[in-house]
């Protein structure tokens, strides 16, 4: 088994684990912290963007790079399309990649780059609501780009040859030259037609090789955790879990216990923000901008934690006597993804599902858009919703970047209010840097980021209670260096190195393995990006299946072992056993075996059938006497035996040493029988039937099957 | 030879009441939990004695399946649950569980507060009884127990509707509950991987039907309407609740946009208005057209049709009222029947099957006077049209499922004794499989095969792939494995010699057998070795022979040649294990010698 760590962000994961001569992909996540480095394409042109200074750097001059770089509050963005950062294509061939499992819709994003135009021929999985919420993502971000004048113009490239004149943070960006502008709708229906939608605990058989089961992660609507099942071994992969009770079905743990490998991907990008503090903090920003006549813009994807934030907002102006002001979402999909959200019954929490029952939608967003305080609109300047805006009034929309989108847009039109604010609540990008190309800002601006995914302490928690044989890790989330690692643990965890988890893992595993009397820290293995490494158990065995007949020859020939050193000798039982292979859809079978040629002159075949291809196995050491005793059976009664003379100084006289080492003569028969403890050899120069009858003597003084 | 056991305590040839006992590897399973809706004495409900005639019942059955809402199906689970004391697990989709309630407490109401009955359950009764309920997604998997395994399968006949596939062991069964094989307005076909069960049980509702095109049926059915309510008729369509309901709703609805028509139509408030907000809300489980447009436009929001008030029925005029319960057997629909009934003008459609004793039975079977309990006499004069609508699979689509999923036997269950007849030597001369039809009480036995599950040593496996890769490709060539199989703690491996040896922790004792074989060939050793590889090569097809310092060696067998210029000695030796081979190989050099 192997692990191939393709991304270099560590929430938005791919990985490609080799098992059982397959190559599966766990996850396809695109990181989009690229586009931070662009300039932002909005909607409609704007004449402060598109006044902004060139950006030479000093002591170039270089006519190539002329226009591609602009200035902004003395920082440099790239004046192009905004590029993404799929993940390592030279790693793993895409076209020899049999299965594509996803988790959930965040780290989807990458398929069309691995599926399309690459000669891939596998099979993708995911959920339904994965497939339904991350085509809704997909689409809205090829709108967005491609809608803003994208795909027009030529790249800007020359910059990413300059990098080591450029000024930070655009020289310290990763590999700029494997960023990739987005790819065409076509592609994205293409690739997205190629996803088998499978439910939860429903096993999916991978080539016969293995079953796959997605498994509830509580992270999101149809988010999954995969267990990959052979009849031997069992790999779960832990990606976007939460243990928070939200508005989806909660994590199924039971189904990752006792796995031999581990693989956690993943976890919350702001360890140091809880979750529910934030959306308190969220909704009483919101009012305060709101009570002063302000507006509020909340930059989102379009589902996920914005149908948390439409249902707590909703009730908190409730409280707060704001009922009147207006709540818009803007996005090319905001009807589908409000109406999809209302009839996934079957993957929300309990609470919600008790509501279909009734039935009423399991969301409340439908009802207050019945209401009327909830509209959408697919963009800002349709008639119908331009007619209707109000203000104040709280606008979500995308996309959280603000490099693209209507919030693009909105900023540059309310930037220089103070009275408005714009509040943060997606994880994916620091929330400064998206605002960098706005600046002067005088709006609010508030952080309150919202991830609900597995945080470190609950990480090392779930480690510890599923107990895998193997942990795999990303290199973001390991320890650092050991001449790091010495600080005290009590100091407060690092906000972006992830580093503790490892190391709290294993004083947490030691602290257990105290506790119980037995175990270790579980091993651990990292992987880093573009890396390979060896994990899991080895297999010695497939699993196959036998019929009854054979089952029941094989019963005749049946021995028992008492005499086996085995603590359990009882049970022990052999037989040999000749079968007919039958490997079909990767699936064993054992077969009686075909008869063997009916010309018994004709010479064998190799691994041929018949009773001579048995295998024969005899142990422990010879009983001379017995042997003697069989020859006469047999009409042979000329044996005589020689003992060796060094036989007795090294058995230690015993019984067993009589017999260690002799020799056996049978004159007449022209035959040497060579005995040692582990070996007997026979020089036979006589007959081939003197030959047989040897063989069934020694078959009678000696265990075997 | 282990075997599963199948009794139907109801809808064994016979429709109504569906209850099948299923029983392999230890496990008993209920198959529906269905009533009858054409009695009114204990009869309605299977006979539960049958499983234990006195005592708890939940320590004989490990679980109740129910496939979908109708209440030959599950309308006997409350008094299962409720009455007779099952307190085990209860399994039905999601829909299933939001819906079957609702059927529960109107049937409940007509019987207990129309007819007076007591001694029947009661509303707390079926709420306790669903809050038992299990909810399952189509193909999830769900482990009952360690051993007993179940699975749905879309199944299309009303919303919610599975098929449900049950693993013991290595022994499987397929229950199909009720099917349909063509997509319809609102709902897609059964669908279910060629699984291979032992056994499939299927519903055989319309054995010997083969119906003509959905379309043509649909054309005639509207035409039918549209004629009576021009001439200012009054339609009665009588339906149950949800299922056929919503798709002929959907059809007058396109209808009536389409022709511009003004006539009203209703539907009987209730239930049904209700049964259209689950339809929205279980859209994931409709057909794929509706669940592609119902961010635009959702079907089961009507415009044409509005809700039914009791005063409408004295109504002058023409119009079009959906009402339930769908067998005419209780209810506003038999109310409004009633009323209409004397009228040539009128028309009532039957869309689905009726079962005996009900008014509709009676009425398609062209009774002109109908009595009712209360002496009341009715005269049928309106037109009476049947329409199958019945979203059940006809001989095609059974004939289909069987090639889906490839079942080892088939049985049947919920239909006509004379019509499964005819399926049964259908099913058995097409595919060559048994196929059973035990009748109510009735217990069939099926046998199957064992198969044992046994761990094969890759390293085993591994050199009959390297030897079976050196041969010439030959698709007709038998592989074959030789190794040991070691039984320890009952479980099974197959492995090679070295392996047993390590994992059981005993010495090998290896025995050799050496012959020496004269021949004069005058030259050097390791000309005459070469001569006796020619040789071998020649006569050992497809065994991989070597040479080296004059030592020739086939698997481990070992020829060496010595002696001087004339005279040579040619020792042959071999293990115990390569006796055929050794003998072969010795009897060819001692025959080559004599012949030289």
């Amino acid at each position: 088994m192997k692990l191939y760590c393709l991304s270099s962000d560590a929430s938005k994961p791919c990985f490609v684990l080799s098992f059982k001569e397959l190559l599966i992909m766990l996850d396809c996540g695109l990181s989009a912290h690229s586009v931070l480095n662009f300039l932002p394409l909005p909607p409609v042109p704007s004449t402060r963007l598109a006044s902004l200074p060139n950006y030479t750097p000093p002591h170039v001059n270089d006519p190539l790079l002329e226009g591609e770089l602009k200035e902004c509050c003395g920082r440099v963005f790239v004046d192009s399309i905004p590029e993404f950062c799929p993940p390592l294509d030279k790693v793993v061939d895409f076209s020899q990649l049999d299965v594509i499992l996803i988790s959930n819709y965040t780290c989807m994003m990458a398929l069309p780059f691995i599926t399309e135009d690459t000669g891939f021929k596998g099979q993708v999985y995911a959920t339904e609501p994965t497939l339904q919420i991350g085509r809704f993502y997909l689409e809205e971000l090829a709108e967005w780009v491609s809608g803003a004048g994208g795909g027009t113009g030529a790249a800007a490239r020359r910059w990413k040859e300059l990098l080591h004149v450029l000024p930070q943070p655009l020289s310290l960006a990763a590999r700029p030259r494997s960023w990739r502008r987005l790819f065409a709708p076509a592609a994205v229906a293409r690739s997205l037609a190629r996803v088998r939608v499978v439910g939860y605990d429903e096993k999916v058989d991978i080539y016969g090789a293995l079953d796959a089961t997605a498994v509830s992660s509580g992270f999101c609507l149809g988010s999954a955790n995969w267990v990959l099942r052979s009849a031997r071994e069992k790999v779960a992969y832990v990606s976007g879990s939460s243990t928070l009770t939200t508005h989806p079905r909660p994590i199924n743990q039971a189904a990752l216990r006792g796995a031999d490998l581990l693989i956690l991907a993943a976890l919350t990008q702001t360890p140091a923000h809880n979750p529910d503090h934030m959306l308190g903090d969220l909704c009483v920003h919101a009012a305060v901008t709101l009570r002063a006549g302000g507006c509020v813009l909340c930059p989102v994807y379009p589902s996920g934690v914005l149908y948390d934030l439409l249902e707590c907002l909703s009730a908190h102006l409730d409280t707060a006597g704001l009922q009147h002001v207006p709540m818009y979402v803007v996005s090319p999909v905001a009807d589908s993804s409000l109406a999809y959200s209302n009839i996934l019954a079957e993957w929300v929490s309990v609470g919600k599902q008790a509501r279909v029952y009734l039935p009423e939608e399991p969301f409340p967003h439908a009802a207050l858009a019945r209401a009327g305080r909830l509209r959408h609109a697919r963009h800002l300047h349709d008639d119908a919703f331009s007619a209707e805006f109000r203000q104040p009034c709280v606008v979500f929309c995308g996309h959280p970047s603000l490099r693209f989108g209507a919030a693009v847009h909105l900023v540059e039109l309310w930037a220089n209010n103070p009275a408005h604010a714009i509040i943060f609540t997606e994880p994916d990008f620091p929330h400064t840097e998206a605002l960098a190309p706005f600046q002067p800002l005088s709006m609010k601006a508030f952080h309150c980021p919202i991830d609900t995914s597995l945080n470190y302490s609950q990480a090392n928690k779930l480690v510890r209670e599923l107990r895998p044989r193997e942990l795999a890790l990303p290199d973001q989330y390991a320890p650092p260096p050991p001449h790091h690692h010495q600080a005290p643990r009590s100091v407060p965890l690092p906000h972006r190195h992830v580093a503790q988890l490892l190391a709290g893992q294993q004083a947490g595993a030691r602290a257990a393995a105290a506790r119980a009397g037995a175990a270790r820290p579980v091993p651990t293995v990292v992987v880093r990006r573009g890396a390979a490494r060896a994990c899991g158990p080895r297999r010695r065995t497939a699993r196959g299946s036998l019929g009854a007949a054979l089952a029941a020859h094989a019963q005749a020939a049946a021995r028992t072992l008492p005499a086996a050193p085995a603590a359990d000798a009882q049970a022990l039982r052999l037989a040999p056993l000749q079968a007919a292979l039958s490997l079909r859809d990767n699936r064993l079978e054992l077969l009686p075996a075909p008869p063997p040629p009916a010309d018994p002159a004709a010479p064998p075949q190799p691994g041929g059938s018949g009773t001579g291809a048995l295998p024969r196995l005899h142990w422990g050491a010879l009983d001379v006497d017995a042997l003697v005793r069989a020859l006469a059976r047999e009409g042979i009664t000329d044996a005589r035996v020689e003992r060796s003379a060094a036989a007795p100084a090294e058995g230690g006289g015993t019984a067993a040493a009589d017999s260690m080492s002799c020799i056996v003569h049978l004159p007449r028969h022209d035959t040497l029988v060579h005995v040692e403890r582990h070996a007997t050899h026979v020089f036979c120069e006589g007959r081939a039937d003197v030959r047989q009858a040897l063989r069934r003597a020694l078959a009678a003084a000696l265990p075997h099957v | 030879m282990p075997e599963i056991k199948i009794t139907p305590l109801g809808a064994g040839q016979d429709v109504g009441r569906s209850c099948i006992l299923l029983s392999m590897g230890g496990k008993n399973i209920m198959l529906d939990c269905g009533m009858h809706m054409g009695y009114n004495d204990e009869r309605r409900f299977p006979d539960f004695s049958y499983i234990v005639p006195e005592g708890p019942i939940t320590s004989q059955i490990d679980c109740v399946i129910i496939s979908h809402f109708h209440l030959d199906h599950c309308g006997a689970l409350p008094y299962m649950s409720e009455m007779i004391g099952y307190t085990g697990p209860i399994y039905m989709t999601h829909p299933t569980k939001a819906i079957a309630p609702i059927l529960l407490e109107d049937m409940r109401k007509v019987v207990v507060e129309r007819k007076g009955e007591s001694n029947f359950f009661t509303s707390q009764m079926i709420k306790d009884c669903i809050k038992k309920v299990t909810a399952v997604t189509l193909h999830q998997s769900v482990m009952v127990d360690n051993e007993l395994e179940i699975k749905a399968y879309y199944a299309g006949h009303v919303l919610g509707a599975a098929m449900f596939w049950i693993r013991v062991g290595s022994q499987s069964v397929v229950y199909t509950g009720d099917y349909n094989m063509t997509p319809d307005r609102h709902l897609g076909a059964a669908w279910i991987d060629k699984c291979r069960p032992d056994l499939l049980i299927t519903e055989s509702t319309y054995a010997t039907t083969i119906r003509d095109s959905k379309r043509c049926r649909e054309r005639d059915f509207l035409k039918k309407v549209h004629e009576c309510v021009e001439k200012g008729g009054k339609v009665l369509i009588p339906v149950f609740a949800l299922g056929r309901a919503q798709e002929l709703c959907i059809l007058l609805e396109t209808y009536w946009e389409r022709m511009n028509l003004k006539y009203p139509v209703y539907f009987a408030l209730g239930l049904t208005e209700k049964a259209n907000n689950y339809y929205k809300m279980f859209i994931t489980w409709t057909n794929q057209k509706i669940r592609k447009t119902f961010v635009q436009r959702n079907m089961f929001d009507f415009k044409h049709i509005k809700p039914f008030d009791k005063t409408y029925i004295d109504n002058p005029g023409a119009m079009v009222v959906f009402a339930t319960p769908g067998m005419l057997h209780a209810g506003l629909s038999l109310n409004i029947f009633k009323k209409w009934a004397p009228y040539e003008q009128n028309m009532v459609i039957m869309p689905g099957f009726c079962v005996q004793g009900t008014v509709g039975h009676k009425i398609l079977n062209g009774a002109k006077k109908v009595e009712f309990e209360n002496r009341q006499v009715v005269e049928v004069k309106m037109a009476v049209e049947y329409m199958s609508f019945s979203a059940h699979a006809d001989a095609k689509g059974i004939m289909q499922l069987i090639q889906y999923c490839e079942p080892k036997n088939v049985l049947l269950v919920h239909g006509e004794a004379q019509k499964m007849e005819f399926l049964k030597d259908k099913i058995e001369k097409e595919f060559k499989i048994n196929c059973y039809m035990p009748a109510n009480g009735e217990t069939s036995v099926i046998n199957t095969p064992t198969k044992l599950p046994v761990d094969v040593s890759l390293r085993l496996l591994k050199a009959e792939a390297v030897r079976y890769n050196a041969l010439p490709p030959d698709p007709k060539r038998r592989r074959v494995v030789n190794g040991i199989l070691c039984v320890k703690d009952n479980r099974l491996s197959l492995l090679d010699i070295d392996e047993v040896c390590d994992e059981i922790g005993i010495n090998r004792h290896v025995i050799r057998f050496t012959s020496t074989v004269r021949f004069d060939d005058p030259g050097p050793a390791v000309k005459t070795a070469e001569k006796l590889k020619a040789l071998l090569s020649e006569k050992l097809e497809g065994w991989t022979i070597t040479i080296s310092d004059g030592n020739i060696s086939v698997e481990s067998v070992l020829i060496k040649v010595e002696g001087d210029e004339n005279t040579k000695s040619i020792y042959v030796s071999w293990t115990n294990q390569d006796e055929d081979l050794g003998s072969y190989i010795l009897g060819l050099l001692q025959s080559m010698v004599q012949s030289s």
